[in-house]
Order: structure tokens, then sequence, then C-alpha cells
């Protein structure tokens, strides 16, 4: 079941390992859109340089206007000076909004680009690495930490280059005008600007343990939930709800204090535009008394104090959603560099399915998943042509870690497997893959038509054939009374049973039509009057094939033409049901506890 | 909406009435600052004036900001306080809810549902009421109050300002239409995307099986094109709002300015200069009129998303509970360690089949009831009847001679030991999930908890684990495997020490070896406990006292192992799927 909460709550604020570094790469990454960026830069900047201007214009048209108090209005002039005004305004919006277009789509690009590639590295992965990490990760960096970069990419670059540039000119622009009204101005900002990154910090804080306690809380309700009838049936509600109410306790907490705190932003920032604006008409009214400078001089310094702290709120940000993105960006990378399988360059022999023989030896193979404990010791076993092979043992004994090395999805530690001879390290995956079907016991349905199912991606399958193979596994009425027949969509919980899912991935196993099979555990899932309509199935299918069999149900695998005792990663038995139950060893002894008392 | 509003507490509508007056003084006093604004401004101007004046409007200017600085500081708090304990309130209230209800109204819901219905709806609307209390208060009072400030000034300035005020409420409308509706999508599209990883991650040895890399590839990427296209869509749209909106704002001081000109020419001596202090300040108070219209839109923004929320809410709130808890609250019954169905029948509330037709049977104390039958047979809902996860539609299910909507549910389930088909595992300690809830026994005792693993086939492999009785166990136990987690969730049941087992298929996890090793375990350390076991795996039940044979929701066959190879087909068949002629001749003798 996909947990709603589960990728939804990993918002928290993370720092970055290396925070210069992760830029630096995400930088190099980008190269492919400079020009964009470029152009985009340029635009805030000169969006910014027009708007340092616009309020200067405005108090001009004031002035004309207050000129005409006294000796008539000049039309001309208050027009002209007006749709300079306005000509600049929109000038400025048409920057604004052209900027937002490229950096919207260069963001979004971008973010397509990093997806795509996540997604094909799945493909490229040693299979060893989704044993030691989960879905849930890899799929929250496609989605959250990719967006989380395309966001701050949106939200900071432009921002960040039109808020540098206002603050310099206005500063520029306010020492050029007269330096004691700019030391004053700067200082007045100065202190708001440091009392709010001492709010930004402490909520950040209290956001960070917000998301902490909410994603327990979660995780406490998911499981909650989804046990709900063992906490009804052992009266374990009194023990969930302690949990629960010192959970929720701690969510309130955290929730009243990064809420509050990140509500004292806009008050805060209003007030010390303010004290600014205080502060300047203050100190200039002083300075006009002695006649130092012109009041001309304190209108356009009420209009700079302005300017000078709303670029401040928004280069802290800016630089809040680069440090979020940096997080982000490490973690993206982190998965983009992992290692790879190696190559397969040196792989030249080719196999043709057509013309392969059905010949497999296991030659004293080793093999452990780590380095330091093996999990196969020494496994030797020949196949011939059409035999059925099974392998049986205990829970650990390696049986299904001999599939995995059989398709090579590892690689062996010592020894080798012939294929027709040809040993499997001189053969390319994609080629040992094509000459096996495997069927294994998660019955791997996607969402899709039962008939794309089925074909999955062969090509160039005659509906004649899928016709076939359905009725060739006994699905035919099944399908018959679906709504759409064949094109009836599959989605998680309906009405398809687990045993008509393992049909139909036998199904897609036999349009494969390979000359080896692999079946493991194809049947565990399925109740036992099912099973025999899925093993009449998968006789069908090893039909004139080299099989190999893995199975929990002794049942299924008495006529094998070889079983194979597997125990603690060695084969300790060999030979027919009959004979290895007349050894009376431990077959004998495994196939006999399923009828004691 | 109003309807989960009503969980704020009586604490909460006060500090709420707190927060409006303190709102109120706030707008009061940012409407004021303009007006020392232009008197500071006209002192700077008019050469000659006291520096005393300056600095004593500038400390009342200064006074006023504070002042609603602290207000704003204070209702911040209140706001915060308010949006934290509602949630609060309300999660607890869906959270107790959810536990009560029966398993078919969690089914309908869907576990995964009633998640984020209690995490993120919650929070949805905690948001509205955290930034949008705030507002939807704020907004219409300062409005209001600086339309009544200016109203009478000028009729054309008002004009100039309501219309640039509809121009802009328009723009935000067709924005919102066209992107609104977008998000929705954008999150189907997600969806889709993590589903196409997920599945490619979950079936990777099959894709890497079929060589399909390729074409997991080109899904993904299809799917990945179709979000990037929308989320520029809606992106750029969204991009526009901020320069358009800012765009009008300032256009409106040009427009103001320019009627200014016009109406003082045309005005007549001292109006002039009244007419001019009016125009600036009628600018200042024209961008608070707007600022508020924009507010509110941006609510009407947030209202409906958390409506919905809401709605789904309630949803869970209102919905019923059919299966009600009783009175008998006695531990000393007449009989005990008996279960016994009286021609009991199920079916599912809305629908037209039975499920369960006409089953009849009793288990006496120390006996063992198999069920067998294929899948859909009805054995799990059989036996799901006794814990009352469901209610029998026709007929009696009676423990200890009472019937089960008798006893309270507490009582009901103290006799119980319930192993389901699913091992479910919580996040804590291999200890913590064994002695896992209450049997009216008190607590137990590392002692029972470690005979209990010894009994489930535990014992060796817990040991072996780092910290080994107080291990810890992931989540749905993912950092251990079936086998085990079935062997703990059986321990949990053992700890208990119950009159009567409950195994849903509890043992398909086990290899044959751990499930005969257990099953004898068990018989021994439980001589007094009734068991009812649904199993596939003949080994598994053959031994039973009474086997039950389903099929399609009707019992067909009733008895031993030995009688039911003679009578029943259906049995026969099972049995013939899995033992061999010698074993099956050994069961006829």
């Amino acid at each position: 079941m996909p947990g709603p909460g589960r990728n939804g709550t990993r918002g928290e604020i993370e720092k970055s390992k290396d925070f210069g570094k992760a830029i630096k790469r995400l930088a190099k990454e980008l190269t492919i859109f400079i020009l964009p960026i470029i152009i985009a830069v340029i635009l805030a900047a000169a969006g910014s340089i027009i708007a340092i201007n616009i309020p200067g214009k405005l108090s001009d048209v004031v002035n004309e206007i207050s000129s005409g108090l006294t000796q008539g209005m000049n039309y001309d002039a208050v027009w002209g000076l007006t749709i300079f005004v306005a000509s600049l305004q929109v000038v400025s919006a048409v920057f604004e909004i052209v900027e937002g277009f490229i950096m919207t789509d260069v963001s979004n690009k971008f973010a397509r680009v990093l997806r795509n590639r996540i997604s094909a590295k799945v493909n490229k992965l040693p299979l060893k690495f989704f044993d030691d990490n989960q879905t849930g990760d890899t799929l929250s960096r496609i989605t959250n930490d990719v967006d989380s970069i395309a966001q701050s990419l949106n939200e900071s670059l432009a921002t960040l280059v039109a808020a540098v540039t206002l603050l310099v000119g206005v500063i520029t622009m306010m020492f050029v005008t007269n330096w004691t009204m700019a030391l004053t101005a700067v200082a007045s900002g100065l202190i708001g600007f440091f009392f709010v990154s001492i709010i930004l910090k402490k909520s950040q804080k209290y956001f960070s343990a917000r998301q902490r306690e909410l994603g327990k809380i979660n995780s406490h309700i998911e499981e909650i939930y989804s046990g709900l009838n063992v906490v009804k049936a052992y009266n374990g509600k009194s023990e969930a709800n302690n949990e629960f109410n010192n959970l929720n306790q701690k969510v309130y907490d955290a929730n009243r204090k990064s809420q509050f705190l990140s509500g004292l932003m806009p008050p805060a920032m209003h007030f010390i535009g303010n004290f600014g604006y205080v502060a300047v008409c203050v100190v200039g009214a002083i300075l006009v008394t002695n006649n130092i400078i012109s009041f001309g001089t304190i209108i356009a310094f009420i209009i700079y104090v302005r300017m000078f702290t709303s670029p401040l709120s928004q280069i802290a940000q800016s630089l809040n959603y680069l440090q979020l993105s940096a997080a982000a960006s490490e973690r993206v990378f982190e998965f983009l560099d992992e290692t790879e399988m190696p190559d397969q360059k040196d792989q030249k022999v080719h196999l043709d399915r057509d013309k392969v023989k059905g010949y497999i030896e296991f030659k004293n193979v080793k093999f452990g998943y780590n380095d330091d404990k093996l999990i196969i010791k020494d496994f030797s076993a020949k196949a011939t042509p059409g035999q059925k092979i099974a392998i049986v043992g205990p829970t650990g004994a390696g049986k299904t870690t001999m599939v995995n090395l059989l398709m090579k999805f590892y690689d062996i530690k010592d020894g080798d497997i012939l294929i027709d001879g040809v040993s499997i390290h001189d053969l390319k995956r994609e080629n040992i893959h094509e000459l096996f079907t495997m069927v294994l016991q998660d019955t791997w349905l996607f969402a899709g038509t039962i008939k794309q199912n089925i074909v999955y991606n062969r090509k160039d399958v005659s509906d004649k054939k899928i016709d076939d193979v359905i009725k060739t596994v006994g699905l035919t009425h099944f399908i018959n009374t679906l709504p759409k027949g064949i094109d009836a969509e599959i989605r998680d919980n309906d009405s398809v049973s687990a045993g008509q899912r393992q049909l139909l991935t036998i199904a897609r196993g036999m349009i494969e039509d390979s000359p080896f099979l692999i079946l493991d555990e194809a049947t565990s899932n399925v109740d036992t009057r099912t099973e025999e309509f899925v093993q009449k199935a998968m006789d069908k299918l090893a039909h004139g094939r080299t099989s190999f069999i893995i199975a929990h149900r002794l049942s299924t695998i008495k006529n094998a033409d070889l079983i194979l005792v597997m125990k603690d990663g060695n084969v300790i038995e060999t030979g027919t049901h009959d004979e290895l139950l007349k050894k009376n060893g431990f077959y004998a002894e495994l196939y006999n506890s399923q009828f004691q008392h | 909406m109003f309807k989960l509003f009503k969980n704020l507490r009586k604490r909460d509508v006060l500090l709420i009435f707190l927060a409006v007056i303190l709102i109120c003084f706030q707008v009061w006093l940012d409407l004021k600052l303009p007006d020392y604004m232009s008197e500071i401004t006209r002192l700077v101007q008019t050469p000659g004036s006291e520096i005393s004046e300056i600095l004593k409007n500038g400390a009342f200017m200064l006074a006023c900001a504070f002042g609603s600085l602290v207000a704003a500081v204070i209702v911040g708090y209140l706001a915060a306080n308010i949006s934290a304990s509602f949630s609060k309130t309300v999660r607890k209230k869906v959270f107790n809810k959810v536990e009560d209800l029966d398993t078919s109204k969690v089914k309908k819901f869907s576990v995964g549902s009633l998640i984020t219905r209690t995490t993120n709806d919650i929070t949805q609307v905690e948001m509205l009421i955290s930034m949008g209390m705030q507002m939807m208060i704020k907004a219409p009072i300062t409005a209001v109050w600086a339309i009544t400030k200016i109203v009478d000034k000028s009729w054309e300035w008002s004009t100039a300002t309501a219309v640039v005020v509809v121009i802009l409420l328009s723009v935000v409308a067709v924005l919102m239409v066209l992107v609104i509706p977008r998000f929705k999508i954008i999150q189907k599209l997600t969806d889709k995307l993590n589903s196409v990883t997920r599945e490619n991650i979950t079936g990777i040895r099959v894709v890497r099986a079929f060589n399909a890399e390729r074409y997991q590839q080109k899904k993904f990427e299809n799917a990945n094109d179709d979000l990037t296209r929308v989320q520029i869509f809606s992106q750029r749209a969204l991009s526009i709002l901020s320069p358009t909106i800012f765009f009008f704002m300032h256009s409106l001081t040009l427009v103001i300015y320019i009627i200014g000109a016009y109406l003082i020419d045309h005005a007549e001596g001292p109006d002039k200069l009244t007419l001019f202090s009016n125009m600036v300040v009628f600018s200042s108070y024209a961008m608070q009129v707007v600022m508020s219209f924009l507010m509110l839109a941006v609510i009407f923004m947030m209202v409906p998303r958390a409506q919905v929320s809401a709605a789904r809410i309630n949803e869970v709130l209102d919905a019923e509970e059919d299966i009600k808890e009783g009175t008998i609250n006695v531990t000393n019954t007449a009989e005990t360690g008996t279960v016994e169905f009286k021609n009991v029948s199920f079916k599912y509330p809305d629908a037209k089949e039975y499920l369960l037709e006409d089953i009849s049977f009793k288990a006496e104390k120390g006996q063992t009831i198999a069920f067998i039958g294929s899948t859909g047979s009805g054995k799990s809902t059989l036996i799901n009847l006794v814990p009352r996860f469901y209610d029998a539609t026709k007929g009696e299910v009676l423990i200890d001679g009472i019937n089960v909507k008798e006893y309270t549910f507490k009582s009901l389930y103290n006799k119980l030991g319930y192993v389901p088909q699913k091992a479910v595992m919580f996040d804590d300690t291999v200890s913590g999930n064994v002695a896992f809830g209450d049997n009216g026994k008190g607590k137990k005792t590392a002692k029972q908890i470690a005979d209990a693993i010894k009994v489930a086939q535990g014992t060796s492999f817990v040991e072996k684990l780092d910290k080994s009785y107080f291990a810890h166990i992931a989540q749905g136990g993912t950092n251990i495997s079936g086998g085990q987690k079935q062997r703990l969730a059986i321990a949990r049941a053992i700890a208990r020490n119950p009159e009567i087992y409950i195994f849903d298929d509890s043992f398909s996890a086990l290899d044959y070896k751990t499930d005969a090793a257990l099953r004898k375990a068990l018989k021994e350390h439980t001589k007094d406990a009734t068991s009812l076991i649904v199993a596939q795996r003949i080994g598994t039940i053959m031994y039973a006292d009474q086997i039950l044979v389903l099929d399609n929701g009707k019992c067909v066959g009733k008895g031993t192992h030995k009688e039911l190879l003679k009578s029943c087909k259906v049995y026969r068949e099972i049995a013939e799927s899995q033992l061999s002629e010698d074993e099956l001749k050994k069961g006829e003798l």
C-alpha cells in the first residue's frame, strides 16, 4: 500500500553536507541551459534598474502637480512624465514576465532531464542496490527532491540577481546622494534584517521539528490503521492511544511554535519599513534645518529606504531556497553517481535463442551478497536439454539465489555457469535474458490492460497467438467475463485473484517463448485447487524446455527429472523423488514433516 | 466546514473573539499611519518647521507602528494556538473514530484514504485557520475602513480605484480558472510517474528478464513529458500574476495623479491645497483597498481546498458504527473454551449474494477445528465473525454459550488470541511486539514473552538478533523475513494466554518442518485452549478434531481427515493435489 504520508512528509529543511560542492555540481549540470539562464538574468537585472528609477519619476509627477498649485497646471509636463513612468512600468512588467517564462521553462525542463536520468539509472543499477535501498527513497528523489530543485531554481536564481542588483543600485544611489542619510538608512535596515534573520533561523528549527513530529505521528497512524484488526482483537487501543496522545501533544507544541514564528515575519518587515521611514525623516529634517540637504533629498530617501528593505528579505529567502536545492541536489546526484553494473564491451559471444540446445552446467559456483558471507558455497550441477530440474530446501538455503545467478542479476564470485558450453562471463546480460523465461512468486502486473500485461515489450505479437496463450493457461472464461475482455484495465485492488494473476504472468512467459524456463515459487500464492490449473499451465510451458523449478510445496516437483536438495548453500542430495525418499535423508525428512502431527 | 469548526473548544472561541478585537485595533493603527506620514512629509516640506514637531510626529508614528506590531504578534500567537489546538482535537477525534470503525467501513474508505484524512486533510484545514483566519478578519475590516476614509473625497478617484479592483480580481479569477484544475492533473500525473517507477523497481527482475528496460523508460518518459508540459503551463500562468498585480497597482497611482492634476487645476484658491493633500492620502489608502481585495481573493482560493478536506474528515466522523458493544463483562461463564456457530449466514450490507450460508458447528474446549477450501470460499470471513470484525447476518455466533454480540469488546477480546493472515508488526522491540495489547491479566513478564516466542519456534532467530529480545523491529517488520514475522505474530497470541486461538492462514510462510514443530509445541503448551485454524495445506490440518470444507460459502463437508477423504469430493481433490497415493492410502486406513 502506498502510504500517502510517507512521500509527503519528507519536506524537512535539510542541510546539505557540502553546500559549495553541491552548488558547483548543480551549476555544471545546468550548463546545457546556459543561454536562456543568461538572458533571464540580464532581464532580471535590467528590470531592477528600471524599478530603481520608477519612484524618482513618480515623485517628479507629484512635484509637477504641486508646482501647478500656484501657477496653473502644465499638462504637457504632467502627461509627459506620466507616460514615461507608465512605459517604464510596462517595460519592467514585460521583462519580469519574460524572465518568469524563461526560468519556468528552464527549471521544468531541467527537472524533466533529471527525472529521466533517475529512471534510466534505475535500470542500470545492480540488483544489490535495491536490496539495500527502499523503493520509497528512490521515489522521493524523483518527485520531492527534483521538485525542490526545480522550484528553488525557479524562485531563487533570477530573484537573487534582481535583488542584488536592486540592493547594490540603491546603496550606490544613497551614498552618492548623501552619506549621512545613507548610513542612517542602511543602519536601520540592517537592524531590522538582523532581527528578521534571527526569527527566520528560529522558525526554521521549529519547522524541522514540526515536520519530524508530523512524520512520527503519520507513521504511527499508518501503523495502527493498517493493523487495526490486531489492535482491536488484542485490546491494544489504550496502548495505541497513549502513544498517539503523546505524539499529538508534540505535534501541537511544534505546530504552535513554528506557526507563531513564521507568522512574525510580515508584521516585523512592516515595522522595519516604518522605522526606516521615521529615522530617515528625523535625521533628514535635522540636516535640512542645518541647511546641509534640501527636502527633495528626504523624499528620495523615503523611497530608497523602502526599496532597500524588500531586496534584503528577498535575498534571505533566495539563499534559503538555494540551501534547500543544494540539499536536494546532493541526494539526486548521489543517486545518479551510484556505481552501475559493469559495462559489457568485452562480452562478444552471442547465443542465438533459436539455435540453443539447452545445456546448463554449474561448476563449483561460489557466491555471497556481501563479501564476508558466502550463501552459495560450492554448487555444481548439470542439466541436459528438456530436463525438468527442481531445487528444494528450507528457507535460506539459497534456492532463489541460484536463479539470480543464472539470470546474471548478480555476478558469481567464483566458479562458472555454462550455457550450451559458453561461460556466463562471456555473455551479455541481455543475451542471457533472451534465453530465459522467468515466472516469479510475486505476480508482477502493472497498471494497464490485460493485453498489455501479457504482450509486455514483445513486438508483432498476433492476436491469434495471444488468444492461444490465454486458452492454454485457461483464462479464456475469466477474460470473457470482464467488461472489456482482454482490454480490461488491471488495478491494484480488484477482482483479479492471486491465482489469475499468476496465470497472467505465465501467459506473459509463454509469449516470450524462450529455450530455458525458470519458475521460482510460482504457485505459493495460490490455493491448492487453483494451483492445479497453474500447474497444468506451467507443465505446458515447460514442455520441451530445460526448466528450473523452485518450490515450497513439494507436491509440485514430484515429477521432476532431477531434484537438487539444497541446505546452507550446498547441494546435499540429488536424485528423483522416489530415489530421494528411499535414501531416507534430508529430503525424506523434509517431505514427511508436512504430515507430522 | 462550519460543522468541523464546532470542534473548536470554548477557550479557542474566546481566543478568536480576542483576536478579532486585536485585529480591529491593529487595522485602526495601520490606517492612522498614513496620517502621521503625510504630517511628517508636510513638516519636512515646510521650511522652518520645528525639529521637535517632526520628532513628536515621528514618535507617534513609531508608537502606532510598534502598537500594530505588538497587536500582530499577539494575534499571530493566538492564531497559532487556535489552529494547533484545533488540529490536535480533530486529529484525536478522527483517530479514535477510526479505531472504532467496522472492518467493512475501513475497507470501504480504504486504509490509505483514512490515513490521508487523518493527516494531510487535517493539516489542510489547519492551514486555513492559521493563515486564513487573520486575513479573513483583517481584509474586510481594512477594506471597509479604508473605503470610508476616502469615499467622500472624489468620485473620480473612487471610480478609478473600483475599476482597478475589478480588473485585478478578474485577472486573478481567470488565472485561477486556468491553473487550479491543472493542479489536480499535476497530482495525478505525479502519481502516475511514481507508479511507473514503483512498478519498475518492484518488478526489476521481470523487467530485466524480459530485456524491457527501454520499454519501461519509454513509459516513464511519456509520463514525464506530460507532467512537464502541464507544469510549465500552470507555472507560467502563475508567473504572470505578480508582475500584473504590481503593474496595475502602480498604474492606479498614476491615474490618481492625472485625475488629481485636472481636479486641482479646475478648483479655486484654498481648495487646491486641500485637493493636493487629499490626492496623496487617497493614493496610499487606495493601495490598502486594493491589497485587501487581493487578500480576499487569496482566501477564496484557499477555502475550496480546505472545504474538500473538511468534507472528507466529516465523512469519517459521521460514519455510523454498525457493530455495537454488548454489556456482558464476566470472566466466569458456565461453559469455557467453546465456540459455536448456529446456522450462520453472512453477506455484506449492500451485497446481493451471501458469502457464507448456513454454517453450523461446535468446538468444545481443547479441540482444534480447521477450515479448508479454495480462495474465495469464505474461510477467512467465517473466522472473522468470532472477533466481530463482521457480524453474522443471520444466525448466532456463541462463545462459551453466550452470543458474541452480548460481550463488551474488552471481555470478548480477552478470551481470544487472533493471528491474521498477514502478520502485523509494530515499530517497537521484539518484546514490545509480542507483549502488545492487554489481556486483562496484568503486564506480561519477560519470562511469559520468552516462553511464547519459544512455543512459536522463534527463540533461535530472536536470540541471534542484535540485542535479541530487545532488538528493534521496523514498522511492518521490514527488517525480518516473512516467516519470522509470522512466528512473532503467533507468539503475540500465545503470550495472551487466551481460551480460544484463531489462526487465519497464519502458517503459510513457515516451511513444513517449522509448521509441524510449532503446532506440536502449541498443543503441549495449551492443552485446554480451543483452536480455529484456516489453512491451505492439508498437512497443517489433517489431524484436527473436526475439519469443515467450504466451497463458495457453503459447508460441503464436515468431519475428520479420514472421514472426509471418503465422503467429500472437494476435500479429496484438494488432498490429491497435495499428497501422494501412499499418503492418501495412509489417511484412508
